[in-house]
């Protein structure tokens, strides 16, 4: 059985339309106009038990809205969703038990107390014994390496390590199901790196099924084998990171050097100038023209030197989330 | 059940830490008390000084009156305020997600997850002044004890609606204000309800049930209250409780937490 299964997913809000100025505000205020927003459309996938899979899109794309939605905090408009065996939104105990959210920007300790007083009210919260919440605790203590933090008052701790007790918060109940919104949020590089350590671990350890959004794509690429990418509502991609760069972009770039400065205009004429420094300039060229341009460009310019890459992941799915396409 | 007493005690305990964190602040909340208390002893003083009396209320017995409103002041300070104003918060800035994504009632997690001890010293002041004066009209033991009844009611009552104006918050997210009027309301219960004109004690009584607050009980420790009036302070109180939590559920259709 899948761990997450969702079904035509679809949420749509009323949002209120409101002209700018004062005529606009006095309209608003005596007859508003509402506007139907479709968060999510009709999305559709499948996660097997284990996977890690990262969920990609850019800012209002209906990333958040469809995480809401297979934790159960809001209804969905239209469609099927089952998560661990559970219809999420009847927030039974069995289901909450199951799963855990973390939101990068939201958090849950209390702040002027050390971390493990949250951890205890957890603890008694899920009904876990003692004996089993001590061996759960010094276990992800250890994997997080957090030894010693966990008395020290929350606001005391470092942004890398308040994450790291706050990963620890919704992981005491050893949920099946994790849903992570931008847990690398803020971190600097190295607390983004022992984050990312932990989840493959404690992935790999509890064989728990991850749902994590970033905008940091070394997430992705470090810690997801597929990933969803969500864009104005709908799904526009399924598949594996590697796929995902084929697909998108059948692209190559091509670096030249040449021997005298040429202007922008001149060298825009042989593919999408994307970089121009001094007399280096950088292309991205499809991959069926490829061999045609390049002879073009040897041809046609004085070269130094010329060398085709793969474009960076980065830039493909930035380029992706942005416009829904590559070019 | 008992999950939710370990719960509990787990709450108090650890908000008790965080709040006793500020040992500067109990002296303040004990001058704060003790100020209010003069305050309105002052102002009950006025209207006795000259020899005026509330129809039926001397003044020891108008102290018992004022003793429970100032119980009253305590407890919401020690137990309502702390929560029930932090709803607002979470609604605000989404957190109330870890509160519904947690296997255990979450109006029971709203309403008691923390408590504050500040207003202790309004709590023990209120019983003072009750038994003081009880002891000078010569209330029997048995009194102070049928009158802990009442008394829990119109805690159960204070609650209730002070957790639905809280849960509006759903709809209007800028709503800290309204409990501020719900508290200037009760400033009414001051005082025995023969202070007020006849329209006003209807509204006291059956629309801001102040009287179930202050009078009703105060009249129950006098030995005045009547069965009539008690079983309507444990209807009235019953209805509110369920009140707030069917109103709660519905709250919570409409919750779509603060987009992030």
């Amino acid at each position: 059985m899948s761990a997450i299964l969702a079904e035509n997913l679809s949420k749509f809000y009323p949002v209120a339309v409101k002209e700018p100025g004062l005529k606009g505000t006095l309209q608003h205020f005596f007859r508003r106009t509402y506007r139907n927003i479709k968060a999510v459309q009709a999305i559709s996938f499948q996660i097997e038990p284990g996977e890690i899979v990262g969920f990609l899109g850019a800012n209002g794309a209906g990333k958040t809205t469809t995480l809401k939605m297979l934790t159960g905090l809001i209804h969905p408009s239209e469609g099927k969703v089952n998560v661990a065996g559970h219809v999420p939104f009847q927030r039974k105990s069995a289901f909450l038990r199951k799963i855990t959210l973390v939101m990068g920007q939201k958090q849950q300790l209390i702040w002027d107390l050390p971390a493990l007083d949250s951890l205890r009210i957890n603890a008694a919260v899920y009904g876990i014994g003692d004996r089993d919440f001590q061996r759960q605790v010094d276990e992800l203590t250890e994997m997080l390496s957090l030894e010693g933090k966990l008395t020290q008052p929350v606001r005391k701790l470092s942004l890398g390590e308040r994450m790291k007790a706050e990963l620890l918060a919704a992981l005491v109940h050893q949920p099946q199901v994790l849903f992570l919104d931008e847990p690398t949020l803020g971190l600097d590089v190295n607390a983004q790196v022992s984050v990312r350590d932990f989840l493959r671990e404690y992935n790999q350890r509890y064989q728990a099924t991850v749902l994590l959004t970033s905008h940091y794509m070394a997430d992705i690429t470090a810690l997801c084998q597929r990933v969803l990418v969500i864009h104005q509502g709908q799904l526009i991609y399924d598949g594996s990171l590697d796929g995902l760069v084929d697909r998108f972009a059948p692209c190559r770039e091509v670096e030249v050097e040449l021997a005298v400065p040429y202007s922008h205009d001149r060298l825009s004429l042989y593919g999408d100038l994307e970089a121009i420094d001094g007399r280096v300039a950088k292309f991205l060229v499809p991959q069926e023209s490829l061999t045609r341009t390049v002879a073009k460009i040897l041809s046609d310019l004085e070269v130094v030197d010329l060398a085709v890459t793969e474009p960076p992941i980065e830039e493909v799915i930035g380029r992706v989330l942005q416009s829904g396409s590559v070019v | 059940m008992e999950r939710y007493w370990h719960v509990l005690k787990l709450f108090w305990a650890t908000a008790l830490a965080a709040e006793l964190e500020y040992r500067v602040n109990f002296l303040i909340a004990t001058l704060s008390s003790v100020g209010g208390l003069a305050g309105s002893l002052f102002g009950l003083f006025l209207f006795y000084r000259t020899g005026y009396t509330f129809q039926n209320w001397n003044w020891e017995q108008a102290l018992i009156v004022l003793g429970m409103f100032t119980l009253l002041q305590g407890f919401s300070a020690t137990f309502l305020a702390p929560n029930l104003n932090r709803i607002v918060r979470h609604i605000q800035q989404g957190t109330l997600d870890f509160v519904l994504l947690k296997p255990i009632n979450s109006q029971f997690w709203l309403s008691t997850h923390t408590v504050s001890p500040w207003g202790m010293p309004d709590l023990l002041f209120g019983a003072v002044m009750i038994v003081y004066a009880g002891n000078r009209l010569g209330v029997e033991a048995q009194n102070y004890l049928l009158g802990l009844l009442p008394i829990g009611f119109g805690f159960v009552m204070l609650y209730s609606l002070w957790f639905m104006l809280g849960a509006m918050s759903i709809w209007f997210v800028k709503i800290y204000n309204v409990t501020e009027v719900l508290r200037g309301l009760l400033e009414a219960g001051r005082f025995p309800m023969v202070a007020y004109p006849m329209g006003y004690r209807i509204f006291f009584t059956f629309v801001v049930p102040v009287a179930f607050l202050t009078t009703i009980p105060a009249e129950v420790i006098l030995g005045r209250g009547s069965v009539g009036w008690l079983a309507g302070a444990a209807v009235l109180a019953g209805f509110l409780l369920w009140a707030s939590s069917a109103f709660w559920q519905f709250a919570l259709r409409f919750y779509t937490s603060a987009s992030s």
